[in-house]
């Protein structure tokens, strides 16, 4: 084999270093004494990356309040509701993200528990997505706190390889923002996804080419994009269990079995992912969603709490100037299992009165007494500009009345603040 | 069974009967038809479980019987045989089969049991009329182009007819169809009869299968009973009985601007071909086209970043302010086409309410139109 010198990056003070071929790689970099090396022989060449804030919620509550800096502590709402963030300290404890609270207090009873305050989270993800955004314009938005970056082409122009650029930024994102992140980087958005999970928190992962088939093919085919807990569950029962058990199967075979999802696995098990990073990263849908104190069978009762989410749905799409032409309900009953149903609309609308007159419509099927449910939420999806939504349908002789008396309603708001005005229906 | 046929006489029967029978069908006897032959004739019928079709032919019955086999092939057959033939239908009772004989053809047709045939209604319903086939046809033509396809919302899928009885015309019957951008209406004298009628919402294949047996109705009168649920037209020895469709129409009155000010007068077929030519232009999917409206003269005109720009000035009666109103190009054919005088009149109010469009040869007739942003 011929000789190759491995590539070295100290995460602390940016130095680059080469691994000597007979001498086995430094534990400490040689110019700062840090440990935090990265060696990996691809380490320069690589250019596509997933960032991952770590404990994003946790995190920015405990920047701003010192005093939660030693104590587990979970973000998330109520009684009933569940965790949407636990700091690594809760997490030991072994609580999760969606975790119903009160399993999490069981878990972790000194835990403090804080409402999530997600004005504040909004506009910290939006500092770190504006320093995303000075690294390359490839930056593609998962969430408030993750995205994939493409950072192909950088290297030249800031005469740095992505590698050191992305360490870089994790060090000035921990100081200037008081968080920190986690980097995963490698060669498609499938590995550098996962590469991101590795080292939480504050990590920072490589995986090079090389190493793609043995790093899958030990680790449970659950990691894989697309397979939540059916499909997994499913695999399982074939007796695939490890990524490597699928790549005893042809394209054929898999696809014949799980359809498009079958040649996905086919690809992703052997680490091939075509898929790129998209900057329109546009909103596909906008949903809202409540989890309830006690569990609710009653139709009248449930409707009245479709009404705030409808509202809440509506105005963020009136914000962001989109329409949608498919309203979606979702339910979670007492045994937890999800139920969604969708009704394509005549024209988009942005009305919370449609999204919740269409949502009634869907309840009814469901919500016939027969079941309690414990979650309920509803969305528009199939977007659109908000100019082509409502306009006065022939066929719906309420149409105008109902636009003209929501812009009256959101006139008011606008003035007076959103509690200024309200439906009726809140009214017991 | 055994009868001899002309063979034009089934084929015209066969017509009306074999579009009723589904192209694809999930219950295998309702691809047939049922051939039943008595004393007076044979009679053909054909179901969707919804629409139902007999027709009943006079001929030379050597046997009675009855069988039901493939309409679609029947007809077929029927309709490349020879004019001015004879056909004979006999079927074997050992296998089942009807074998068709007309000159040298032989053909032999795979049957089914007529017991499994589903019975066509044939119950009397309560109200019954006879209106004018001149009437009846005016009815449907001026309104089936705006009936909608959505599925979710059902009661748009037909054409609404109602009595109706505070109007300047009289007592009458109107017909409504409306896919919520359009919406047509057309009045025609109440029949004797009909007064007693309730609203009734006749469905898109009702409706066309009831057309095509006026067309050679010329004026005769048309009888026609109906009930809450089912309608029943009977036009020259073919009976059709269909189920209505069970929803609500909407309350349309209260869409119909009655307060529309600006009036604009058009010659109609300058007009449509105008907007023809411009809507080469217009998007495949918005068919987009602007209509600047002022003082003795409107330009139409069609904008696309993809297929550039076309515009076309026209002199027309109108005398209000200035308007700029944008309009899908086919709504406009559409309506254009029923119009049957050379002049037509915009009543319109602003850009993006409205307009009601009037055949100004034909007081029956109403047409509302939504405009599109352009």
């Amino acid at each position: 084999m011929a000789e190759k010198r491995t590539p070295i990056l100290c995460r602390d003070c940016f130095s680059k270093d080469e691994s000597h071929p007979t001498v086995e790689a430094p534990v400490r970099c040689s110019h700062c004494g840090s440990p935090r090396l990265l060696v990996n022989t691809e380490l320069f060449d690589l250019t596509l990356a997933h960032i991952d804030c770590d404990a994003f919620y946790a995190a920015v509550e405990k920047r701003d309040n010192p005093d939660l800096l030693d104590k587990p502590l979970i973000i998330g709402g109520g009684k009933r509701g569940v965790v949407s963030t636990a700091c690594y300290l809760a997490r030991m404890t072994g609580v999760r993200s969606a975790m119903p609270m009160f399993k999490a207090l069981k878990l972790c009873p000194n835990a403090t528990v804080v409402k999530p305050n997600m004005e504040k989270y909004t506009a910290v993800g939006r500092e770190v997505r504006n320093r995303m955004r000075n690294l390359t314009p490839l930056v593609e938005p998962l969430s408030i706190d993750e995205a994939f970056l493409d950072l192909a082409g950088t290297e030249k122009l800031r005469e740095e390889p992505a590698a050191v650029q992305l360490a870089r930024f994790a060090s000035e994102v921990a100081e200037d923002l008081g968080i920190t992140v986690s980097v995963g980087l490698s060669h498609n958005k499938l590995m550098a996804k996962l590469a991101s999970d590795i080292d939480k928190p504050r990590g920072f992962t490589v995986i090079s080419k090389e190493e793609t088939l043995d790093f899958l093919g030990p680790r449970p085919v659950s990691l894989l994009w697309g397979v939540g807990k059916v499909l997994n569950k499913k695999l399982n029962q074939q007796g695939i269990e490890k990524i490597s058990d699928l790549r005893r199967f042809d394209q054929m075979e898999l696809m014949a079995r799980h359809g498009s999802m079958g040649q996905r696995l086919y690809h992703f098990c052997r680490g091939i992912d075509p898929r790129k990073v998209s900057i329109d990263g546009e909103t596909k849908s906008i949903s809202s969603e409540t989890t309830f104190n006690e569990d609710i069978g009653d139709f009248e009762t449930l409707k009245r709490k479709l009404w705030p989410l409808s509202e809440s749905v509506s105005r963020r799409a009136k914000k962001s100037q989109l329409s949608g032409q498919t309203v979606t309900l979702k339910l979670k009953d007492d045994s937890f299992n999800n139920r969604t149903r969708s009704q394509k609309l005549a024209h988009p609308t942005c009305l919370a009165e449609v999204i919740y007159q269409t949502g009634i419509s869907l309840l009814e099927k469901e919500a016939t007494g027969e079941t309690d449910f414990r979650l309920l939420g509803i969305g528009i999806s199939t977007l659109g500009p908000i100019e082509l939504a409502d306009p006065i349908d022939l066929a719906d002789p309420d149409s105008f009345k109902r636009r003209q008396i929501e812009t009256a309603m959101d006139k008011v708001r606008e003035k007076l603040g959103k509690e200024a005005i309200n439906k009726g229906r809140l009214i017991d | 069974m055994d009868v001899t046929l002309e063979r034009a006489a089934l084929l015209k029967a066969l017509g009306h009967v074999q579009s009723v029978v589904e192209r694809r069908n999930t219950i295998p006897i309702l691809s047939n038809v049922l051939i039943e032959a008595g004393e007076n004739g044979v009679s053909l019928t054909a179901t969707d479980m919804d629409l139902t079709v007999v027709e009943t032919l006079a001929c030379m019955v050597l046997s009675g019987g009855a069988v039901t086999a493939p309409a679609h092939t029947f007809y077929d057959i029927v309709r490349k045989l020879p004019d001015g033939t004879q056909v004979a239908l006999t079927t074997d009772v050992e296998t089942g089969h009807l074998a068709i004989k007309s000159g040298r053809s032989h053909f032999n047709l795979p049957t089914l049991p007529k017991e499994d045939f589903p019975a066509p209604g044939a119950e009397e319903l309560p109200v019954n009329f006879e209106i004018g086939a001149g009437d009846f046809r005016s009815m449907i033509d001026k309104t089936r182009f705006a009936i909608s396809t959505e599925e979710t919302r059902y009661y748009l899928n037909g054409i609404y007819m109602h009595p109706k009885d505070d109007g300047d015309n009289g007592p009458v019957i109107r017909a409504v169809a409306t896919d919520g951008h359009r919406l047509a209406r057309v009045e025609v004298p109440m029949p004797d009869g009909a007064a007693s009628m309730p609203g009734v919402i006749v469905p898109r294949k009702a409706v066309a299968e009831v057309r095509k047996l006026l067309d050679s109705a010329g004026d005769d009168p048309i009888a026609v009973s109906l009930s809450e649920s089912k309608v029943r037209v009977s036009v020259d020895g073919v009976v059709l009985t269909s189920k209505l469709i069970d929803g609500t129409f909407p309350d349309y009155e209260r869409v119909v601007p009655a307060n529309n000010d600006k009036e604009l007068d058009i010659e109609c077929s300058s007009f449509s071909e105008a907007v023809d030519r411009v809507s080469t232009i217009s998007s495949e999917k918005s068919r987009a086209v602007k209509m600047s409206v002022q003082d003795g003269q409107i330009t139409l005109s069609a904008n696309s970043p993809d297929y550039g720009m076309a515009s076309e000035e026209l002199e027309v009666d109108y005398s209000g302010e200035t308007i700029d109103i944008g309009f899908n190009a086919r709504y406009l054919l559409d309506i254009a086409q029923q119009i049957e005088g050379e002049q037509a009149r915009f009543l319109m109010s602003d850009g993006a309410s409205p307009t009601v469009i009037l055949d100004l040869s034909d007081q029956a007739a109403l047409y509302v139109l939504m405009p599109m942003r352009v």
